[in-house]
């Protein structure tokens, strides 16, 4: 039997596979065991309610979708309410994902969500439909250690970052973050996108821009995840293109030890559960008992990379 | 030796015809299906049948499923297509869908072979219901929303509700579904665009005529956005209930995404609902429009 067990710092997990914010509701209990996933991750909640963007909320590209939603929801205090009592019907460490327009109301929102009931704040620093001053602090240093400081100060909770893959330099992104207190770091949210229609010469989402989700993604955030881990040492969390057991095979030899999974969910709603089947198969053909042995463990230390490393840190 | 081929691209565990289902208890889940047939019933449109696993044939009227089309073109279909179920064959063990070929993802089903398998997720949403108080309704439908309001009648007709269906199209050879309602013992009434009888005032005629004569306990739509003006308008003038099933681009048909919202008007005030999760069917009045 394969130990598919992980710990992102203080919080166990039974295995590395949870879904990506926004791409999961409690309501996929309709169609998987629940209680078969590493963690347990919300939509991303604002304080406010809000009706999110119009529609088209969706197109699809040539290589994958691109989406615009918006942060529709009813709020903190309805999520503490309402939602949080269905996400705790099920076992697994449940992960609430935040956004805010301030580092103020970040820290407000966290202060109000350290609750028993939430084991882990996702910090969603890095909407791609938000500006870097109105959201999507991670684009810039400084911003991410603002708002970073703010939201450690305001909670004993484990804090999760989850960063753009808009910004120049993840990696000093990154280590901003963790300087300022994150216990994890979530790499990444979506590609900010667009796309046009040549039909009537009209963007194709409501919302002009759009983040793009798709398999195409795993080779550019898994670079990043690569470079993020070599240089921080909080766990890192890789989130894009994975839709097998090999794909979490991938991030975790990159330096990742968990993944999200979005858009594998949307395709096959029964994809996250039978990722983690072929993962624990994946692990016994190769006589892997632990799977906590595949982080980091990527075999390139005769490789040259300083040349790939510096041209994308922008050095 | 790089371990990737065609086959492992997605890891998907649906269940298969035949084989034990891991979740027999839950609502929905994700089937291969064998098609059956899937023939051209007129110019534009066409009729899938499928052998279904017995969980998915559980599904209401009203109800859909998400459709993994194949490719029409070699370029990947991202997203699943939603589409309702045109007929439930329990006994026979089958579904069926009544599509008209469109865009990717129709064109791509198009070319779905007999003997050959398909994946469908579902069954999704909130369906049909009929009062029981209700002895007469009502069904006006357009073009391929006709298939929606099929497994409706069929409903009615289990429950001994009579059924006057208003059916409409472009062109009489797009007038689906006519022996579909007449078998049911539907009082069957055609109205097309080529001799002008589509035209509101014409179909507004009619109801009010179905109206007078005690036949419309309840209003039920699909397909066309002034036809479900018109009901909403004499449904609140006459203080007839109704029910219209919409569509919308959808990604996850599950609830979590909020990819399908649409406006709705409930007590005077505008507010977004997800199709797949609190329709596809919905109140009448509650409708906008699109």
């Amino acid at each position: 039997m394969v130990d598919l067990s992980i710990r992102i710092g203080d919080v166990d997990l039974a295995n590395p596979v949870m879904p990506a914010s926004g791409a999961f509701s409690w309501e996929y209990a309709d169609v998987i065991d629940l209680n078969r996933l590493g963690g347990l991750v919300a939509k991303t909640i604002c304080k406010e309610p809000r009706n999110g963007n119009p529609t088209p909320r969706m197109a699809e590209t040539e290589a994958g979708i691109i989406q615009s939603i918006g942060l529709p929801g009813k709020g903190v205090y309805y999520f503490l309410d309402n939602i949080v009592p269905e996400y705790k019907k099920f076992t697994p460490p449940f992960i609430a994902s935040i956004s805010a327009e301030t580092a103020d109301e970040f820290a407000e929102m966290c202060s109000i969500l350290s609750v028993p009931e939430i084991d882990v704040l996702e910090v969603n620093i890095s909407c791609p439909t938000r500006n870097a001053t109105g959201g999507n602090f991670s684009l810039h240093e400084e911003h991410t250690a603002k708002v970073m400081r703010d939201i450690r100060a305001a909670t004993d909770h484990p804090v999760w970052a989850k960063l753009s893959p808009n910004a120049g330099d993840i990696v000093s992104i990154a280590v901003a973050a963790e300087e300022a207190g994150a216990d994890a770091l979530v790499i990444a949210n979506t590609f900010l996108s667009l796309k046009i229609r040549t039909d009537n010469f009209r963007p194709a989402l409501g919302n002009k821009f759009g983040g793009l989700v798709s398999p195409a993604l795993k080779p550019i955030v898994l670079r990043m995840v690569y470079q993020v881990a070599k240089e921080v040492t909080v766990p890192v969390i890789g989130i894009g293109g994975v839709t097998k057991a090999e794909d979490v095979v991938e991030y975790m030899l990159a330096g990742a030890h968990g993944v999200g999974i979005g858009y594998a969910g949307f395709r096959n709603p029964t994809a996250l559960t039978a990722i983690i089947d072929d993962l624990q198969e994946w692990c016994e053909a190769r006589g892997i008992e632990r799977i906590t042995d595949l982080i980091g463990a990527v075999r390139d230390d005769d490789m040259e990379t300083d040349t790939l490393v510096a041209a994308s840190a922008g050095v | 030796m790089q371990d990737f081929t065609a086959s492992d691209k997605y890891t998907a565990a649906p269940v298969r015809l035949g084989e034990p289902d891991p979740y027999p208890d839950r609502v929905a889940g994700e089937f291969v299906c064998r098609v059956v047939s899937n023939d051209l019933v007129n110019e534009s449109n066409r009729l899938l049948v499928l052998d279904a696993p017995e969980r998915a044939l559980r599904a209401k009227a009203g109800q859909f499923f998400h459709l993994l089309c194949p490719t029409p073109d070699g370029a990947e279909v991202w997203m699943r297509r939603p589409m309702s179920i045109y007929r439930i064959d329990r006994a026979g063990g089958r579904l069926e869908f009544l599509y008209k070929c469109e865009g990717r993802g129709t064109l791509g089903m198009s070319m779905l072979e007999p003997g050959g398998e398909f994946n469908i997720a579902g069954p999704l949403g909130i369906g049909f219901s009929l009062e029981p108080g209700w002895k007469n309704i009502v069904v006006l439908g357009r073009g391929v929303g006709l298939a929606t309001l099929a497994p409706l009648s069929q409903l009615a007709v289990e429950h001994d509700v009579k059924i006057a269906a208003i059916l409409s199209a472009r062109t009489p050879e797009l007038l689906m579904s006519r022996d579909f309602f007449a078998e049911l013992g539907a009082e069957v009434m055609t109205v097309v665009d080529s001799d002008g009888s589509s035209a509101v005032e014409n179909v507004e005629a009619i109801l009010e005529g179905l109206i007078a004569d005690g036949k419309a306990d309840a209003f039920f739509t699909c397909g066309s956005n002034r036809l479900l003006m018109l009901m909403k308008r004499l449904g609140a003038a006459h203080g007839i209930p109704g029910q219209v099933a919409m569509e919308q681009l959808m990604c996850c048909a599950l609830g979590a995404c909020y990819i399908c919202v649409r406006t709705f008007e409930v007590d005077g005030k505008r507010v977004l609902k997800r199709v797949c999760r609190e329709g596809p069917v919905f109140d009448i009045q509650e409708a906008v429009g699109w």
